[in-house]
């Protein structure tokens, strides 16, 4: 049985979708011009064309042999969304959900945003298609992204630090839903992640296929056989779905996705959904969640914006629960030293959200040993975290740290 | 009497049901309780209790920044039954909880009707559960008779409408506006359209909320819903003025429910 034909509302047990009945006519309608477009030859046309002459599609396959030393001697190839227009695999997803919108004839876009990448692939579209954007963005990462708030700023969106809760990106995604129950009329909410009431989690999964099946041919052609594993990092779970899919019926490429460990899954500051979290409603989805015992969802913790987040994309939970993929999750430390590793051997700084597939990379290379290929993906350029990585390494002053 | 049978009384007595929200909890639980039977002692014929949430997508800032000061204070859900218990003791008007859905999830969905049942509870409030993912509700409230409030809206197409007031008992929670919670000048015309709607579709009661605040809206309201449902101005009066001050508002509010004269 092939497992990829989900398409929603639910993904075995997960899925759904738990939100106020305000905002059904609206999925509906989502769902409904989604639905149509994937059948319409004009759509795929713009949107193949956009991705070509816009994003630089397809991108690169790089295989990194000086990183791959220090993988136990397994080869180690990386797909380049980090070289995508405005830096990560985001704009795939916001293309083509900004084309829907114009499908809808609304002139307004919203927008949550962690690390602020997904922030800045809409603002871009909203740029390139003349839509009103705003962002909504927790306050917490707006000072710690603020380097993506000022290119937000300047492609004209409005960036509104969201101050309640923990004011990080589930509270970006309350407000955004806060917003779109206002506004629904003439506002489309670009969704970022593989989260969230149907049809998201099916239609970005959809926008962001592209990378396995791109990658797919390129490992095929580079090495004439499929990988023995694939990686990716896991916040809401876009890119690592996106480049799972075109896998999950090769019952012999294993899929690791890697969550954010932060400062240990056995302390209370991480953002291990799948690995330490259960089954829960949040942002109109059932999945994994993390939560205490009473439903009220815990505040995750990673150095990575873009990982910190507890909840993850429901098609994960059902890969997880059938065990099709496998979940694991890299430390706040594994994923810098990581990052580290990947700019001193191959002269390319990945995100940290990116790094934590790496630092799983390295882990699996040495599990999988010499015979092994695994195929990671760089779903971000670390440019966004040089603040953050200055920190950690103490680099502003001179003095490296460990 | 429950929610329905108190509905109708205020009905049949000429105008219509005020339903006042407050959360549990906020500022303290015994405030909390005090407050809701202030309300009931000052004209609100049914309560909405409001069960703290970490991510309550359909509440503006008033309502947001109580229920997280509850959380804060170390609302667990089992306050939510004992604060039932308490102004049921003191009180008769129904009482409906409002949650967000996980935490009933978490808590078990039978045991959650069992223990608000047993509380003295008279059903449920779901602002994030439609009914089309519902059924452990659906037969939960069934077994228990515990009533089940869901929402309408005015982007509802007819067939939601029809769901809805299917599914629903008690009385549709008519969401008078596109929007959260929180006070508005203007109560939308949207409401009075949702209202005759859900009554084409077989609703015997609608209670309009979201954006009503002051007596004359309630006075509006009920001249063609059966209810109007007051939460962020409670709210607001319990924080500014203490269970003195939301009794008053409860007071004047109430007056938008009796003939004028």
């Amino acid at each position: 049985m092939s497992l990829r034909t989900e398409t929603g509302p639910y993904f075995g047990d997960f899925g759904g979708r738990f939100v106020p009945e305000s905002l059904i006519a609206a999925l509906d309608e989502l769902d409904e011009a989604w639905q149509l477009a994937k059948l319409d030859p004009a759509f795929h046309d713009e949107l193949d064309g956009l991705l070509r002459d816009y994003v630089g599609r397809p991108s690169p396959l790089t295989e990194v042999r000086r990183f791959a030393e220090h993988a136990g001697g397994a080869r180690v190839f990386l797909k380049r969304e980090d070289l995508n227009h405005t830096g990560s695999h985001k704009i795939n997803n916001v293309l083509g959900q900004a084309l829907l919108t114009k499908r809808v004839g609304k002139t307004r876009v919203i927008a949550e945003t962690g690390a602020g990448q997904h922030g800045v692939a809409t603002a871009t579209a909203a740029a390139l298609f003349g839509l009103e954007c705003v962002i909504y963005m927790g306050e917490v990462d707006t000072e710690r992204q603020a380097l993506n708030v000022a290119r937000m700023r300047l492609l004209g969106a409005e960036v509104i630090p969201v101050t309640h809760g923990s004011r990080t990106l589930k509270d970006a995604i309350n407000e955004a839903m806060r917003d779109w129950v206002t506004n629904v009329g003439h506002t489309n909410y670009i969704f970022g992640t593989v989260a969230g009431p149907h049809p998201f989690p099916a239609m970005v999964r959809d926008l962001q296929k592209v990378i396995g099946e791109e990658a797919r041919a390129q490992m095929l052609e580079r090495t004439g056989t499929l990988p023995t594993a694939v990686a990716a990092c896991v916040g809401g779970g876009s890119n690592a779905i996106g480049i799972f899919h075109a896998f999950l019926d090769d019952a012999d490429v294993a899929l690791y996705g890697f969550e954010a460990g932060g400062e240990g899954v056995d302390t209370e500051r991480h953002a291990a959904t799948i690995g330490k979290g259960r089954p829960g409603v949040l942002h109109g989805a059932r999945s994994y969640l993390l939560q205490d015992e009473d439903g009220q969802t815990i505040e995750s913790h990673s150095i990575s914006a873009g990982l910190d987040y507890p909840g993850v994309g429901p098609e994960h939970s059902w890969l997880a629960d059938v065990g099709r993929a496998r979940y694991r999750a890299s430390t706040d430390a594994a994923a810098m030293d990581a990052l580290r590793l990947l700019s001193r051997t191959e002269g390319i700084i990945p995100a940290i959200e990116s790094a934590h597939a790496l630092a799983g990379a390295l882990e699996l290379g040495r599990e999988l040993g010499p015979e092994a290929s695994i195929l990671v993906n760089l779903s971000g350029r670390g440019d966004k975290d040089m603040e953050t990585a200055a920190k950690w390494f103490e680099l502003i002053d001179g003095e490296e740290g460990a | 009497m429950s929610v329905g049978e108190t509905i109708d009384a205020r009905v049949a007595a000429g105008t219509g049901a005020l339903v006042g929200y407050l959360p549990v909890g906020f500022p303290s639980l015994g405030a909390s309780v005090d407050a809701a039977v202030a309300l009931v002692e000052n004209g609100v014929d049914a309560l909405e209790l409001g069960i703290p949430y970490s991510d309550p997508v359909m509440d503006g800032p008033v309502i947001q920044d109580a229920t997280q000061a509850a959380l804060a204070n170390g609302f667990r859900l089992a306050h939510g039954f004992e604060a039932v218990r308490a102004i049921r003791a003191q009180v008769d008007a129904p009482v409906l909880m409002m949650t967000y859905w996980n935490p009933v999830v978490q808590y078990g969905v039978d045991r959650f009707a069992d223990d608000l049942a047993a509380a003295g509870g008279a059903g449920l409030i779901t602002p994030d559960l439609v009914p089309d993912e519902g059924d452990a509700w659906l037969a939960a409230s069934d077994r228990t008779g515990l009533d089940r409030v869901f929402l309408a809206a005015p982007s509802s197409s007819d067939a939601r409408l029809a769901l809805t007031v299917e599914a629903s008992r008690g009385f549709v929670y008519a969401v008078s506006t596109m929007g959260i919670t929180g006070a508005r000048a203007d109560v939308d015309r949207a409401a009075r359209e949702l209202v005759e709607r859900l009554r084409t579709a077989g609703s015997p009661r609608s209670c309009v909320g979201v954006g009503i605040s002051t007596a004359e809206q309630v006075r509006e309201v009920v001249s063609y819903a059966d209810g109007a449902i007051v939460g962020s101005a409670l709210v607001k009066a319990l924080a500014d003025g203490g269970v003195e001050g939301v009794a008053a508002l409860a007071a004047e509010l109430a007056r938008g429910t009796r003939p004028t004269g």
